[in-house]
């Protein structure tokens, strides 16, 4: 049987994972700390820390603001220094909590052990129960889009949920901390897909690898014969094909469960999925098993010009200017800092960018690779449309965006691009498709909001 | 010779039959349109700008001959022909004119190349837009002039255009019709209409920087540092402080120009003064 993958388009860049069996090591705690209170999808969460006040590690620092929004919690121990702006991962300065560090106290009701907390020492974990502890905890999407997680468990009453896919594709290139996440907490995730498949009330999971990770593949697939084989759940390891961009939501259902989302508003859920990134699984162990909230995460920091490229596990708040000390310091020249890997990632101007819950990498392209090449007329090769994996026709989008014929681009489907940026990586003319598209993208659908505001 | 004449006959009378059924159908369907419409029409530029707020100067016709039947054409105003053009609407409909003064676009930026120092370059599809998308730009303030002119494309007047050497667009006054079209354009709401005051003469904070003193002189050294000098001075109480910005109320500043000499970091701006006047200068540190 050969190997799956989705069925529509698709890429295959360079990989450069360049820090695949680099061991994670614990990044160092920041002088300071600061956490910018949008770190999520949904409204910014609300402080309910003043100037002055004295935090723990794992104190909540601010709460959810409104039903689609998480809790942040502090990540280092010491003193509220203020509440102020501080840029972030958009490019521009928005609120943010600065925390001065001063040693590393933990709050108590955190389990700090490393003893492997199965669902069976606990029988007291209900659906509501689990999906609570992961809300409270401030658990979102930890591959990068950081939707909250508890809403995604809830899905609405008209679809059904009928099996949990957690996302370990990694097809960004350079970005290992998901494989570094398996190789080094395998037990923890598949426990805490357990807990998201007991939140789901389903007993179907699957776990979706590309090819080029097969210790990972191995790895996982022996740990669920141990941990399923004797219980109801039925959970799956799914080798798949190296294509980017596989770790898409919609990409993962495709190539795991053949079964293909509609366009937007459709979600995963509507076709019976719910997709659930590795690191979010761990998260909730963390969360549901050791009363961890979400404060740490694994982040690559990578670049074929650091001298010491790695893997980290870091607290949240840290500047990414402190990681990128620690392997070796910017290199020398022209640098382009991404907040997340090359395809998807966002082009930073400073490196005081706090990493947050969604940065899992730190990447920093160099000299050619940083640049762009000079854009030539379109020669309607129709490559772009070959590789869009949504079956768009990119060339097409960015003409109408570009001449802001906003009906013509709602026609032509434009909220359904998940900005993947395979038509801009495979246009042989280098023209900006993604960036034409994405200003068109993000018009029209704000454009649709006003219209469903006035119905 | 009978078949000619059964022809003429045959199609005289089916001429005849259809030209009364239209001239009935005329007379039973006819909409009437006031015809003062039409005579609008033609006194409006025909730019089509939508600078009234309109989709195009018939639009605006048909608003302001209702709003003449209504009794006001108050709030209606066509931006493009000004004073001059509203004056003969307002005669042709027997109103008196309702227009306020002719305005002008106002770029608020000053962060000139000198002012405000590149910290990163730019590298993708250059339009405005674009590159607000992706963050603060290739300088560290985040709310001032991109200079890639979405603005000049969306003028129908010709009336903005980039100084190379300063980096940020300009307009110009005699072109501008004030149809906000610019305004819309600009992904930073920079650009303001504003009274064009006596011969051309305004005040203006030329910053919208809404960071706090510290972090917005550090991106530009022109920023208006939201310090509340002019505020104090203004013997008009036309300056207010919000936002960690000033901004000058058109319609309360009496071009005193004091709020000039005590601004620390030269954010306000006057135009169109005859000769500058010799301003001494407090020497001060921020």
């Amino acid at each position: 049987m050969s190997i799956k993958t989705f069925r529509i388009g698709g890429i295959h860049p360079e990989e450069n994972k360049l820090t695949h069996e680099v061991e994670t090591q614990m990044a160092a705690l920041p002088k300071q700390a600061i956490f910018p209170l949008s770190q999520h999808i949904g409204a910014p969460a609300i402080p309910v820390v003043q100037k002055g006040d004295k935090v723990k590690v794992g104190t909540l620092i601010a709460g959810a603001g409104s039903f689609v929004s998480a809790p942040i919690y502090s990540s280092v121990s010491g003193t509220v220094l203020k509440i102020d702006s501080a840029i972030d991962a958009t490019g521009y300065r928005n609120p943010a909590i600065y925390i001065n560090v001063e040693g590393d106290d933990w709050e108590d009701s955190i389990d700090r052990s490393d003893k492997l907390e199965t669902v069976k020492d606990h029988p007291e974990l209900t659906p509501d129960l689990i999906v609570n502890l992961i809300k409270d905890a401030g658990v979102v999407g930890m591959g990068g889009a950081c939707f909250p997680t508890f809403i995604k468990l809830t899905p609405p009453p008209t679809s059904k949920a009928e099996c949990v896919i957690i996302n370990a594709v990694e097809c960004e290139p350079y970005i290992t901390a998901d494989y570094r996440l398996m190789m080094e907490k395998a037990d923890e995730i598949l426990v805490g897909l357990q807990l998201l498949m007991i939140a789901a009330k389903v007993t179907k999971g699957y776990i979706g690898i590309e090819t080029n990770k097969p210790k990972a593949i191995s790895l996982l697939t022996k740990k669920c014969t141990e941990a399923f084989s004797a219980s109801d759940y039925e959970v799956e390891v799914v080798p798949l094909k190296q294509r980017y961009p596989q770790g898409g939501e919609k990409q993962l259902v495709d190539a795991v469960i053949r079964r293909q989302v509609p366009a937007p508003p459709a979600i995963p859920v509507n076709v019976g999925a719910i997709v659930q990134n590795v690191g979010t699984a761990y998260a909730v162990y963390e969360a549901v098993m050791k009363h961890k909230p979400l404060f740490e995460r694994y982040t690559t920091v990578t670049g074929k010009r650091l001298a010491h490229p790695g893997n980290f596990l870091v607290r949240m708040g840290t500047p990414m200017k402190n990681l990128i000390e620690a392997c070796g310091g910017m290199p020398e020249g022209e640098n382009k800092l991404l907040a997340g890997g090359p395809m998807m990632g966002k082009a930073l101007t400073s490196d005081e960018v706090p990493i947050c819950k969604g940065t899992n990498s730190v990447t920093i392209l160099s000299d050619d690779d940083a640049r762009r090449k000079e854009p030539q007329p379109c020669i309607r090769c129709a490559k772009c449309v070959n590789a869009c994996p949504m079956g768009l026709e990119p060339y097409l989008l960015a003409k109408v965006s570009e001449v802001k014929n906003w009906e013509r681009a709602e026609h032509e489907d434009i909220t359904s691009c998940i900005e993947c940026g395979s038509c801009q990586f495979t246009c042989p003319a280098h023209r900006p498709l993604l960036d034409n598209i994405r200003l068109g993208k993000s018009t029209v659908m704000g454009i649709i909001r006003n219209r469903n505001a006035k119905k | 010779m009978s078949y000619i004449l059964i022809a003429v006959i045959v199609l005289g009378a089916i001429g005849l039959i259809a030209a009364l059924v239209l001239f009935a159908a005329s007379k039973k369907f006819a909409v009437y349109e006031d015809p003062r419409i039409a005579q609008v029409s033609e006194l409006l530029p025909g730019a089509n700008c939508g600078g009234c707020g309109f989709a195009g100067c018939g639009g605006m016709a048909d608003a302001l001959v209702k709003g003449a039947d209504a009794g006001s054409i108050d709030g209606l105003s066509c931006p493009v022909g000004g004073a001059a053009v509203m004056g003969q609407v307002a005669d042709l409909l027997g109103m008196a004119i309702a227009n306020g003064e002719p305005k002008v676009a106002v770029v608020r930026c000053n962060g000139t190349c000198e002012h405000r120092p590149k910290i990163a370059e730019y590298v993708g599809l250059r339009t405005c837009a674009a590159i607000h998308a992706c963050g603060a730009g290739e300088t560290a303030c985040g709310y001032g002039c991109l200079g890639c002119g979405d603005c000049v494309e969306a003028c129908q007047f010709d009336a903005i255009r980039i100084n190379t050497e300063t980096g940020i667009v300009e307009v110009d006054e005699e072109k501008c019709v004030a149809c906000g079209a610019c305004t819309k354009a600009c992904p930073r709401n920079i650009i303001e209409l504003r009274k064009k005051g006596p011969k051309g003469r305004r005040v203006y904070v030329s910053c919208v920087n809404r960071d706090k003193g510290a972090v917005s002189m550090k991106a530009c050294k022109s920023s208006c540092i939201g310090c509340g000098k002019c505020a104090k001075e203004c013997p008009f109480g036309a300056i207010t402080i919000g936002n960690n910005c000033s901004y000058i109320a058109p319609e309360k500043c009496r071009l005193c120009r004091k709020c000039l000499v005590v601004c620390p970091t030269h954010a306000i701006v006057s135009v169109n003064f005859p000769v500058p006047k010799p301003i001494e200068r407090k020497e001060e540190t921020v």
